[in-house]
């Protein structure tokens, strides 16, 4: 009795969650299928849901039109190498506030998490002036370096927090049988710590990808990724929405993807290790 | 037990990060906190370097100055208060022995990794044209007249597009929190006939309470912030122009370096009250 009302629940709560779920993912379910719709099509009103002619013609659009390539590889240089960077920078600065701890490592860790916290717009014109007078606006070697900046407390802490976890003892047993400071980094420490650098990469090329504010403000033609790309598209100009839908699909496609291998380290990455 | 050696060795690790953050923190800001105090307008080829507080004065008692702190004040307040209780809902309905749980909570995440630009360009044109919109569509379907969101309510339109993008980051750091609770309190809660409106009144809440105070500060940090979704949607008009926006339009677009630099001050003045208590929240979280 009590088991059949216990499966009747579980098929409500089922229904009410992919409800939920089908609701909250539905605007880029409706992205995704636009883009493979006629541009008539997408203004048909009532829309079809499915059955209408699938075509691929916005892609080869997108792509001919704006150069959809140039703007995808902008992003991937300015995500990958701002990230790139910044675990190098922090792998060191991390390992040694977790193995080395001295009396100011927790203030460190906090006052660089207070960067973080300094509002981009606060900063935006003098950044914007060292540019135009290093000639750098509009670069995508500034953007990494911009990128790496305002990532790098994050990265820093999330490395500190999963280097954290790797027993001392280990250390101490591998010196004990003799390790020397080189192989004990080779051989005990590097294999632990992989995990954590990896989704530490992992978190912070998808905040790279999806950084809205310095990409927009301080490119324009040459190094614009696909944050200014897509907004390039806020004024609509003839039949536009299949292209638009085309055009966001490819921008959120690979960070989707990425994202559903990432959700622990975000929970992680983002409360700073406070929430685990 | 760290030896001298190992100590300086860790010294010199630490120097490259520090450093940079240093330079990254303290160089631009000083040059706001610079040009704040000087007339300074670029195109008109204006430069006095010394006004004293006038770009304050004149910032804070423009009408523009009071209706940003308005709009930023309204926008944070309505999307805390959506992300929170509906994430609330969504990750104690996670938490239930469902089918398929793995899947639902990836469609419930996705939107947190759809970028601003996008995100808000598909609201606009995808949900909330007046004309194609697939909420158009639904209002004819119903009968009712189609609504441009956009420009009939702005403010809200915005809000709930930022609350798209922030309630998966909401549901997952608050069902990360629930499933780290002790299911034997809650059995022998029910076991004593405690309700479940009582079970989460006094035992789940209870446990979330930090998790939630951490979700609000973060997302504060972050919402006051908002860009991208203002830059791509009314560009500030209609009364969505925030503190954050405001800034940019004074600084980039009128190009009054000085005035906006002001209005930059102000706007780290009041993000850094909010991260103070977001600090000590954390730093609790330290020493465990």
């Amino acid at each position: 009795m009590a088991r059949a009302a216990s499966t009747r629940s579980r098929i409500g709560w089922t229904a009410l969650a992919w409800g939920i779920g089908f609701l909250m993912f539905f605007p880029i379910l409706w992205t995704v299928l636009t883009s493979f719709k006629t541009e008539a099509e997408a203004i048909a009103a009532p829309p079809s849901f499915l059955f209408f002619d699938w075509t691929l013609e916005n892609y080869g659009i997108v792509q001919e039109r704006s150069d959809y390539m140039r703007y995808l590889w902008n992003s991937v240089i300015i995500a990958g190498g701002s990230t790139l960077l910044g675990i190098i920078v922090a792998v060191p600065a991390a390992w040694a506030m977790a193995f080395v701890p001295g009396r100011f490592t927790k203030d460190i860790l906090m006052w660089m998490l207070s960067t973080k916290m300094l509002p981009a717009v606060g900063v935006l014109y003098p950044i914007y002036l060292i540019c135009i007078q290093l000639g750098v606006l509009d670069n995508r070697a500034a953007l990494i370096i911009i990128l790496m900046l305002i990532n790098l407390p994050i990265i820093v802490w999330m490395l500190y927090t999963y280097f954290k976890e790797i027993p001392g003892e280990i250390l101490e047993a591998a010196r004990m049988d003799g390790a020397t400071l080189k192989s004990e980094i080779l051989y005990v420490l590097t294999p632990m710590a992989i995990p954590g650098i990896a989704s530490t990469v992992l978190l912070n090329f998808i905040l790279a990808w999806n950084e809205a504010f310095w990409t927009l403000n301080l490119t324009s033609v040459d190094a614009a990724p696909l944050t200014a790309f897509i907004a390039s598209y806020s004024s609509p100009e003839g039949l536009f929405f299949a292209k638009l839908s085309a055009a966001s699909t490819m921008a959120i496609a690979p960070i989707l993807i990425l994202g559903w291998f990432s959700q622990k380290q975000l929970v992680r990455g983002l409360t700073f290790g406070a929430v685990k | 037990m760290a030896t001298k050696a190992s100590t300086s060795a860790a010294r010199l690790m630490m120097a490259p990060a520090v450093t940079l953050l240093l330079g990254w923190m303290l160089v631009p800001l000083t040059m706001t906190l610079y040009f704040s105090f000087a007339d300074y307008r670029p195109l008109r080829g204006v430069f006095e370097p010394w006004i004293g507080f006038d770009n304050y004065a004149r910032f804070t008692s423009s009408g523009s100055f009071w209706d940003a702190i308005w709009a930023t004040l309204i926008m944070v307040g309505a999307i805390l208060a959506i992300t929170v209780t509906l994430g609330i809902l969504l990750a104690l309905l996670l938490d239930k022995p469902i089918f398929g749980q793995g899947v639902v909570r990836i469609l419930v995440i996705a939107p947190f990794f759809v970028m601003p630009t996008v995100s808000a360009l598909v609201w606009k044109n995808m949900m909330m044209d007046p004309v194609n919109g697939v909420l158009s569509h639904v209002f004819r379907f119903f009968g009712a007249t189609p609504f441009d969101w956009l420009t009939q309510a702005p403010l809200t339109s915005i809000i709930l597009i930022v609350s798209w993008q922030w309630l998966p980051f909401a549901t997952l750091i608050l069902l990360t929190a629930i499933q780290s609770l002790d299911g034997e309190q809650l059995e022998a809660a029910e076991m004593d006939g405690a309700p479940p409106l009582k079970r989460f009144w006094f035992i789940i809440l209870p446990h979330l309470a930090r998790a939630i105070t951490i979700v609000i500060l973060i997302q504060t940090i972050f919402l006051l912030g908002i860009f991208a979704e203002i830059f791509v949607t009314t560009q500030g008009s209609f009364g969505t122009r925030t503190l954050t926006y405001l800034v940019f339009q004074r600084v980039l677009e009128s190009q009054n370096v000085g005035l906006g630099s002001a209005g930059g001050i102000i706007a780290v003045i009041l993000a850094n009250i909010v991260a103070i208590f977001l600090m000590r929240a954390v730093g609790k979280n330290l020493d465990a």
